[in-house]
């Protein structure tokens, strides 16, 4: 439902994307539309998000104009998420920039997944897909790709429709945030917010027994790192957490062999 | 802190985002991610979330605080478990991951 039925000749298309102009192919504005339309049921778990970035940084004191603008530049939920304890507490910029940085690093393993499909856009349109990468566009458009649902150049309209409702979705739910952190800081606290969501991001991220002693590792470290100066903690606990593992990976590895 | 490291916070954390997002897709498709940095890659959502919410718990007014009177680190742990037991699709990224066969060596 919901999704662009591209015609079953077309799905000998490579994954590579060289071909360039296929005569049968949808226009544009369909491709644009199916890519909008298949990407609604994802925004309702994205809305959330940016709900609670824009509540919770107006309760962190940041301004509106301050909160929409980090959604605008940045765009990416749990990074913003990340920075704004450390803005509130006076982090350096290096520190909130570093902190963005890891939190954001698995954005280069979609860049690289997707960049076979983009490879012969123009610069402008590499440009374009790029600030609008998000875990929620990549995870959609790369399984409608592969499937060779997709031909070039739909590929790029497809993609702008997912992404850009996603951005316009965020945006809004930025917004909303806004208002309520405002309307909610003459009452209750929005406290333990911050807390609760990235319990709700990191939980799915343990997948597995390694991902667990990453996770397990870097929460140890947090504890004690956290009285480090320039907020350093975070990024100590992150990198231990990151060899952590990588240990547990080699040692289950080792005791298969 | 000041309007001004806000503002370069923000800005910084900007420009670095859209580059890592560029990364790849502006060097063509042509580079591929070096077999090692694809495996600790896979670990870093786990170890950084887990380094933002820890202290969080675990700390009030920048004070350690291990005991049944933090209410916050009960909370943690019930919404941890909560989350656990049930799956929790908030993180839409872990569905992103799974797709994802350059993220899983």
């Amino acid at each position: 439902m919901g999704r662009g039925r591209i015609r079953p000749e077309n799905i000998a298309s490579d994954v590579q994307g060289a071909i360039e102009e296929e005569p049968k192919t949808e226009s544009p504005a369909a491709a644009f539309v199916a890519g909008a339309k298949a990407i609604v049921p994802v925004l309702l778990a994205l809305i959330p998000l940016g709900v609670a970035f824009g509540a919770t940084a107006i309760d962190n004191g940041l301004s509106t104009i301050e909160a929409l603008d980090m959604s605008v530049f940045v765009f990416a939920a749990a990074a913003q998420l990340a920075a704004i304890p450390l803005l509130s507490a006076g982090a350096s910029v290096a520190i909130v920039v570093l902190t963005v940085l890891m939190v954001n690093l698995r954005l280069t393993l979609y860049s690289a997944s997707l960049a076979p499909h983009f490879k012969r856009l123009p610069v402008g349109w590499k440009g374009l897909l790029s600030y609008l990468l998000t875990d929620q566009a990549y995870a959609a458009t790369i399984t409608h790709f592969d499937a060779g649902e997709t031909e070039e150049p739909d590929k790029r309209w497809y993609y702008l429709g997912v992404a850009l409702a996603i951005w316009v979705a965020f945006q809004a739910a930025t917004l909303a945030g806004v208002f309520l952190g405002a309307w909610a800081s003459g009452g209750w606290s929005l406290d333990f917010v911050l807390p609760l969501i990235f319990i709700a991001l990191v939980i799915p991220a343990i997948k597995d027994r390694t991902t667990g002693a990453a996770a397990l590792t870097a929460g140890v470290t947090a504890v004690f790192a956290a009285a480090l100066p320039l907020n350093l903690g975070l990024i100590a606990a992150a990198l231990v957490g990151v060899l952590g593992g990588l240990v547990a990976e080699n040692v289950i590895e080792r005791g298969r062999r | 802190m000041s309007t001004l490291a806000l503002w370069l916070s923000i800005g910084g954390a900007g420009v670095v985002t859209f580059a890592l997002r560029l990364s790849f897709i502006a060097l063509l498709g042509r580079m591929e991610i070096p077999p090692f940095l694809g495996r600790a890659l896979r670990f870093v959502p786990a170890a950084v979330l887990t380094a933002v919410v820890i202290p969080l718990l675990f700390y009030e007014n920048g004070t350690l605080e291990v005991s049944l009177g933090n209410e916050r680190l009960l909370a943690g742990f019930a919404a941890a478990l909560i989350a656990w037991r049930t799956r929790s699709v908030l993180f839409p990224s872990s569905g992103a991951w799974r797709r994802c066969g350059r993220c899983r060596r």
